[in-house]
Order: C-alpha cells, then structure tokens, then sequence
C-alpha cells in the first residue's frame, strides 16, 4: 500500500474512533444524570461520613489526625461505593470507550507506518497520538482506582480535540525537516504525552474535587450526582497522587527536550517559546506540589494550582504551536 | 541551629519526621503570638529570614517565577529572536518603548526576574542547611519512642499470641529487619516490651538531593557559563578555517574568556549536498537531508575528514561546530580592461527564502580604473537564483536546488566604498552614501539605469558599465554557516540534572514509614499491638501494617486471623 492509501486509512479509523467516542460521551452524560435520580441510600451514607470527616480535618492542627480523617472518609467512600454499583449506561459507556481506543491505536500505528516515523511531527499527529495517550492513561488508571465518573470529561475533551484536529489541523505525510530526525525527540515528545494524560486526568480529579468541596460545604445544590462520587479528600489525594506520577515525567520531558535542543541546536536552553512554556509548567506543578505541603494550601488551593497547570499545558500545545514563532514551530500548517 | 530549634521541631515526638520549614502543612503549628517580633533589628532580621524560608515563601517565589517566564514568551526575545524584537520596534515604535524599558525583551536577563529566581535560591539555600544536618542527625539516630496510645494510628491491630513477650517483640524485631527497616527495643512503661522501627530515609535524602541539585544547575549555567564562547562562520566549498579570533565572522566571547584561548586547528568544507522532498500540501521544497563532509586538521597531525549531521556535531579543538544554515556563493570574475584578473573568489550570498532566493554584496576596492585612467572603486549588489521560474512575471526561484538556468542579477554602483573611515564594514551589505548606481534598478525610484540589472547565467560574460572592464558569471559553490563554540557547562548540567532526576524519583516515591509492635503478656497469652505511621501521603500503610503482622504471625507459628488474612480488622478509628 502507498503512504497516501495508509494516511486516508488512518484519517477514517480516527473519524469513526470520534464517532464511537461521542456515542460513548453521551452514555457517560446519562450515566450521570441518572445517578442523580438514585441516590437516596448512598446521599445519606456519604452524608453521614461527611461531617466526621470535616471534624477531624478542622482540629487537625497536627498531622496524626488528620490521617484518622482521611481514614474516615476512606471508610465512607467504601461504603457509598458499594451501594452504588456503576450503573448499565457506564458500563457501556467504558465498553464504548475501550473500542474506540483500540480504533484509534490503529489509526496511530497506521498514520506511523504511512509517515516511516513516530506520528507526531506536526499538530494532527500530536493531536491524534496523544488523545490516544490520554485515553491509555485513563483506562490504565482505572486499573488502580474506579474514576469512571471522570469519562464524561475525558471523552468530551477527545471528541473535541480529534475532531478539530482531523477537520482542522490536517496535513499529508510529509517528511521531518533535519533538525526534528533525532530519536531523542522520540523520547522528548512520547514522554510530554504520557506526562499531559496523567495531568489531564490529575486535572480532572481536582476539577470534580472543587465541586465536591462546594457540594459537602453546602454551597452547591445543583448537581446532586456528586454525591456518588468520593469524597473530596479521597478525589484530592488521587489526583495529587497522579499528578505526582505525570510531574517525574514532565521533569524528564524538560531533560530530555534540552538534550535535543543541544544536539540540534547547540545549546540546551535558549528561552525559546516552547522552552519558555515547558519551564512554566513545570514550575507550577513544582508549585502545586509544595502547595500541598503547605499549611493553609491544600484543598482548594492547590486544587486551582493542579487547573491552572492543566491549563497551561493545553496553551502550550494550542495556542503556542499555532500562533507563536520559534525554533519548535512545528505545526506543519502553512499559514504559520 | 540551636539546640532549642531542634526540640522546636520536635525530633523526638514519634509521631512527628524531623525538620520541617515554618509553615510546612507536618510542622507543628506556631503557639500564638510566637510570630509578632518583639525584638531589636537583630530579631527583625532572623524574622524576616525565618520567613523568607518558609514554605509560604518558596511556594509565592515560584508561582512569581513561573508568572515572570510569561512575558518573555509572548513577546520576541533579544537573545532567541534578535529579527523579531527589530520587527516589533518597526510595527509598535510606541509599545517597544514602554516594554524595552522594562526589560521585557530580554526578560531572563532583566532584574526582576533575576530578583525573583535569586531570592527563590537564596530561600532554598536557608531551607536546605537546617534540613540536612537535621537528616545527617537523623541517619544515625534511633527510631523513637514506642508511643502510648498506638491506636490513635494508622492500620492498628490486635492479635494475641501464646509466646511471651520478649520472644514475640525479638521475632517482630527480625520480620521488620528483613523488610529494610531500621528497629530499636523499648520496653513499655507499664510492663511489656516493644520494637519501634522506621524506614525510607532515602526519600529525605533525595528530597534534598533534588534541592541540592537545583542550586548546582544554577551555578552552572551562571558561573560555568562564563568560561565558554561562540562564534559565527560562514565557510565555502573548498576554502579553509582556522580556529583563530580574526577568522571568525561574528565572535562572542564568555565573562571568563577572550581569543586568547582559541586552540588554532583547521578545518575545510569538501562538499555539502542537500536533498529535498516535495510537500504536496504546501506546494514547497522541504529539506530532507544535508550531508556535509569537513576535514579537520589540528597542530602537527594530518587532514582527517569527517561528517556533519544537523542532530550530530563534530568536536575539534575543544570547540564543537553545528550546521546553521546553507546557501549558495556564486563565483563572479571580473577582469579590468586590459582582460586582467581582478576579483575570481565565490561570494555567499544570503538566503532570503526557503528556495534558497538570496543577496549578496561583490565589493572591489583596488584595481579597476575608469574610461579616463582614474581609479575606481566599485560595489555590486547581486541577487541570485538556483532555479529561475518559469512564468515571466515571477521573480523568486521556484526550488532550491541548483539547475543549469540558475541566474544572478547585479546591479553595478561606482564611487567610493567608503572603506577607509576605519569602521568595520558588514560585508553582505553595501553603504550607497558616496556610490552612484551605473547599472541596474534604483530602490528608491524603482527606474532603470545603465540599461538595468546585468542579468547572467553560468558561463556568460558581460561588460561593466564605463568601460571598468568585464563580469563573467564563472562557477558556483556551496557554503555552510557554522556555529562554533566551546562550552564547558553540558556535562556538569547533565551530571546535575540526573541527580534532579534521581531525587526526585526517590522523594517521591519511596515511602518513609514507622511501625511498632507491642507485646504485653497477661493471663491469657500476650496480646500484640500493631500500628504505623508515615511521612506524607501513603495510601499503602494500611496495607504495609497489614503485611507485617501477617508475616508476625506466621513467623511466631499463630494460625491466620479467623477473619482471614485479608482482613487485617481495622477498627473504625475513635474520633
Ligand atoms: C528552586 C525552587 C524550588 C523547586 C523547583 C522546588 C521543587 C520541589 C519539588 C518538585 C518537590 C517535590 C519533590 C520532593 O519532595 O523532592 C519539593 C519538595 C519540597 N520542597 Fe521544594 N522546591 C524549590 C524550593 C524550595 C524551597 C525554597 C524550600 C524551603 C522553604 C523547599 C522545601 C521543600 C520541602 C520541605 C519539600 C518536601 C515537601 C513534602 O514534605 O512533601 N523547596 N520541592
């Protein structure tokens, strides 16, 4: 087959892995709203946990009880989890979803093997290789811990970024210009992308762990669902825990960029706007986490920390690639 | 710091892992009114450095540094983007103002972002120091006290045994041994005996390695850097480098370093072939590849040749030499009237596209005389072709390789070059001030004089207007641009960015826990205690808990728990 037949391949498996995603974004919608309509038992259980946990949490002035906290509300999360069994629509929905992922690999590989090269040399292949990333992140880590709720937003995002990417962004197979052959940009960008799918899904924790916050302080009537979710101290240390996991890579991603930059370029960091962008990222996670060894920063704060770091990311993959000039503009659109 | 810092930060509590700086979410909360200063300026200062490395402080000073960075992205920078920052002060002469005066376009270097990231690292510094000699301490301390109420921690479970104590607490003692733990007897005060233990002081110790490192990166890139310095060349097929200041086009020497530590070493450019690859998308030559054969000579050896990859650069003399860029250098001959040689050397000529439409400058300064016998000095401006298109009314080349119609047109000024007012000369640019255009068109009235550009194409010839002589367009080279440069700071930054890494790695993940187990012997049997502690999150202490009193267990031969192994009975801890 010529690479033109294997990229047009490509293109339709990553259309129909959007359309499968969307059906399942719309199943995850529903399994939400339908949560909302069968939480008596489980509102009252998480209620009852809710208040213990608070307590312990305003005497903690010291460490140890603190823990007894998280202990408590680790005990009540167990219990609102087994009154409520995911209902047939996440199910089906997650089913839905590990489909399309399997497409969308295909559409990866294939898209690699019409470029003879990894597929991520311009802003379509970005887009399509690490929404794929995203999404293997997110499955994996339900391996760990049940974050399904968190499959409304995941898919959401996917369907939006594939789809402008495939409508928007796409290019033919084009060879790399000589200074992106290096096989430490191979490195560089797989490990950015591992690294913004464990951001994402952090990211997306602590957006539900805001909400949860509000909902237990009373503050939020709208969106009684999250009363099936975990706690907010559970959902914080989750995503803390992730997030973590994605700053160890975002901190080799800068390492191993600097090392490209010196092969290619000479010098290892030259404040380019890629570099720039890079180093603000890690800079804020650096931040997130000692926010969260900082009395009177965890919860809230470093919450909007993990967001604004999120943020950052997709800024630095959007609107950086696209509009900014540099030596990493690689966007392989023409009207830069 | 003083003995009463340490008791401060309460070393000895069990249930409480060593320094922690003021205002950390694990250090004991401040008693009140400890913060108000009622001290002279000796007070104020330890106040104003005790807050100056808190945590408070470390984490304001980062999100300032990373909130500094963004400016520096948004508008075009001195040192990564010189065409850029000249672009702006031509399209916003206004805003330019305002923004050079802060600094703006050479953000990294300007005050207030040197002011942010130097009090960040001053803050470090003071919270490193405290922390590692209260973890040197700590590396060699016991592990604390048994505490009293072990139900109050983490995991706490019960189990009863019908070995005594002492035999239980020496058995747990070598179970917790075995999984890496550091242990210490203690008897309880109300009779019975125990064995606290501790692990994971690799996670303090990479903590501080990554902090450690960062401050070693930092001085690197400020002091290091100083001792190296780089350099532009321009080098045509065939012609020869030498490693020595005046053969540089551009040279930029470090705060440390001058000409004067160049190492002469030779080096020449055999050939240089490109190949390109058409982009059916945008309709454009895309480069593929460039092979770029140099040979190198250092003091008394001989020519070795070797290869230069853009991703790969060759090390000579302790400099290192990176591809830039590429461009043709067209050789024009011109002979003065009498058909004598006077200029026959290639001439680089600039790239101004990525089909390689470039413009170079010939300047002949002695040689040549006019019609009446008069000296003149002459100066071309030339712009060259490697592939001339095929539609008439288009003037950029249409590809970047060189065909057999590629063409230069020149432009012919007569007068004085105006070499001899001592100022350097750029020369790929042409100062007109005291030249008159004889052939070619005016930039400024776009009229045609002289009969317009002299238009050749390989092997053509033609006369220099005013009788001056003759120009043949002979022959063409490639040349490479080349960034050289000596370095000395990569490998210590490489050195120091591993240990980030490795520091991080373990601060992260490896976890810091203390176990205990109590044995108390009574009427019917003894009855064990197990209970742990951590540093920081730890979702598997439970479980770690768990694990050891199974292994307990086994170890003194009790049967599982009734409940199964699975259940380790954790109790709804009181409140
Ligand atoms: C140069 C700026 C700094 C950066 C980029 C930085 C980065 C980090 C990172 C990534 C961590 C988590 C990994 C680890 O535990 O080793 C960390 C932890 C920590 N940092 Fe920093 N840091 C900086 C400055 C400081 C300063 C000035 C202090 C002292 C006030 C400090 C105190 C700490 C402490 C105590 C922890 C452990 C947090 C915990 O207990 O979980 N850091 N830092």
């Amino acid at each position: 087959m010529t690479t033109d037949t294997l990229a047009a391949y490509s293109l339709l498996m990553a259309y129909s892995a959007i359309a499968v995603y969307a059906i399942a974004f719309v199943m995850y919608v529903l399994d939400l709203s339908r949560r909302t309509g069968s939480i008596p038992v489980a509102e009252a259980s998480a209620r009852a946990a809710v208040p213990a946990a608070t307590t312990a949490r305003a005497g903690g002035g010291t460490a140890l009880l603190e823990r007894v906290g998280s202990v408590t509300t680790r005990i009540a999360e167990g219990q609102a989890k087994s009154v409520n069994k995911a209902t047939r629509f996440q199910r089906t929905a997650f089913a839905l979803m590990i489909i399309a992922w399997v497409v969308h690999v295909g559409a990866v590989v294939l898209r690699g093997i019409a470029a003879d090269r990894g597929p991520w040399a311009n802003m379509y292949e970005f887009s399509l290789t690490g929404t794929a990333i995203i999404v293997g992140i997110f499955i994996v880590v339900n391996l760990w811990r049940d974050v399904k709720f968190l499959g409304a937003y995941i898919t959401g995002f996917v369907v939006l970024m594939l789809g402008l990417a495939a409508t928007n962004f796409y290019v033919a197979v084009a060879p790399t210009s000589p200074p992106l052959q290096s096989y430490w940009l191979y490195i560089h960008i797989s490990v950015a992308m591992l690294a913004t799918g464990f951001y994402a899904v952090g990211g997306g924790l602590a957006i539900v762990q805001l909400l949860q916050q509000a909902r237990e302080k009373g503050r939020l009537t709208r969106g009684r669902f999250l009363a099936t979710f975990p706690s907010s101290a559970t959902l914080e240390a989750m995503s803390s825990r992730l997030i973590i996991v994605g700053f160890a890579f975002w901190t080799f991603t800068l390492m191993a960029g600097a090392i490209w930059a010196y092969h290619a370029w000479g010098r290892y960091w030259g404040w380019d706007t890629k570099e720039v962008w890079t180093f603000i990222v890690w800079v804020i996670f650096a931040g997130y986490i000692h926010a969260r060894a900082t009395r009177g920063w965890r919860g809230t704060r470093s919450a909007w920390l993990a967001i604004i770091g999120l943020a950052a990311v997709l800024f630095n993959f959007t609107i950086v690639n696209l509009f900014f000039h540099g030596l990493h503009a690689y966007s392989g659109l023409s009207t830069m | 710091m003083s003995r009463s810092d340490l008791s401060r930060s309460d070393s000895d509590a069990p249930t409480s892992f060593g320094a922690r700086p003021d205002g950390h979410a694990e250090a004991p909360e401040p008693a009140p009114g400890i913060q108000q200063p009622r001290l002279g300026p000796v007070g104020w200062l330890r106040f104003l450095w005790r807050q100056l490395t808190s945590m408070r402080t470390a984490l304001i000073l980062l999100l300032l540094l990373a909130l500094a960075a963004v400016p520096g992205s948004l508008v075009p920078q001195r040192t990564s983007d010189p065409n850029g920052v000249i672009q702006f002060q031509q399209q916003n002469p206004d805003g330019y103002k305002i923004l050079d005066a802060l600094g703006v376009f050479s953000t990294f270097a300007s005050p207030w972002f040197s002011a942010i990231y130097l009090l960040l690292f001053v803050s470090l510094v003071g919270c490193i120091i405290p922390r590692t000699r209260h973890h040197l301490q700590a590396l060699v301390a016991k592990p604390p006290r048994t505490p009293a109420r072990l139900e109050r921690l983490i995991g706490y479970t019960e189990a009863t045994t019908a070995v005594d104590a002492p035999t239980a607490v020496a058995e747990g003692r070598r179970v917790l041994r075995r999984l890496g733990y550091r242990v210490e007897n203690y008897p309880l005060p109300g009779g019975g005996d125990s064995v606290s233990a501790e692990r994971g002081y690799l996670r303090e110790t990479g903590n501080l390695i990554f902090h450690v490192a960062l401050v070693g990166i930092l001085l690197t890139v400020g002091v290091f850097g100083g001792f190296g310095y780089t350099g532009q060349r321009i080098l045509v097929q065939d012609s020869t480098f030498t490693n020595v200041g005046s053969d540089y086009d551009s040279f930029i020497p470090g705060r440390f370093s001058s000409v004067d530590d160049l190492q002469p070493y030779q080096m020449r450019l055999e050939s240089f072939r490109p190949t390109y690859a058409f982009n059916q998308t945008t309709g454009t030559w895309d480069p593929e590849d460039y092979v770029t054969r140099l040979s190198t000579r250092t003091p008394g050896g001989g020519w070795t040749k070797q290869e230069l990859k853009i991703n790969a650069p060759i090390t000579v003399g302790g400099t290192q030499i990176y591809l830039l860029g590429n461009g043709y250098a067209p050789i024009l001959t011109i002979r003065d009237s009498h058909g004598t040689v006077v200029k026959n050397e290639p001439t680089p000529f600039l790239a101004q596209d990525a089909n390689l439409t470039s413009n170079g400058v010939l300047k002949v300064a002695d040689g040549l005389t006019d019609s009446t016998g008069k000296p003149t000095q002459i100066g071309i401006q030339g712009f060259f072709r490697p592939t001339p298109p095929a539609g008439k009314d288009q003037i950029l080349s249409a590809a970047p390789q060189l065909s057999p119609k590629a063409d230069v047109f020149l432009s012919v000024y007569i007068g004085d070059l105006g070499l001899g007012g001592g100022t350097p000369q750029n020369v790929y640019t042409l100062d007109v001030a005291k030249l008159k255009l004889a052939a070619g068109r005016d930039p400024a009235t776009s009229k045609t004089v002289g009969g317009g550009p002299i238009d050749l194409v390989r092997g053509q010839t033609a006369t220099l207007p005013d009788g001056l002589g003759t120009i043949t367009f002979s022959g063409i080279r490639r040349y490479v641009s080349l960034d050289i440069h000596h370095d000395p700071t990569p490998l210590p930054a490489l050195v120091f960015a591993l240990l980030v890494l490795g520091g991080l790695l373990l601060s992260l993940f490896v976890p810091r826990r203390r176990m205990w187990i109590t044995a108390v012997t009574g009427e019917d049997g003894t009855r064990l205690r197990y209970a742990g502690l951590a540093r920081g999150e730890d979702a598997n202490l439970e479980a770690a808990v768990a694990e050891v009193a199974a292994r307990h267990r086994a170890a003194l031969g009790d049967p599982g728990d009734p409940d199964g192994p699975d259940d380790p009975r954790t109790p709804i801890p009181r409140m």
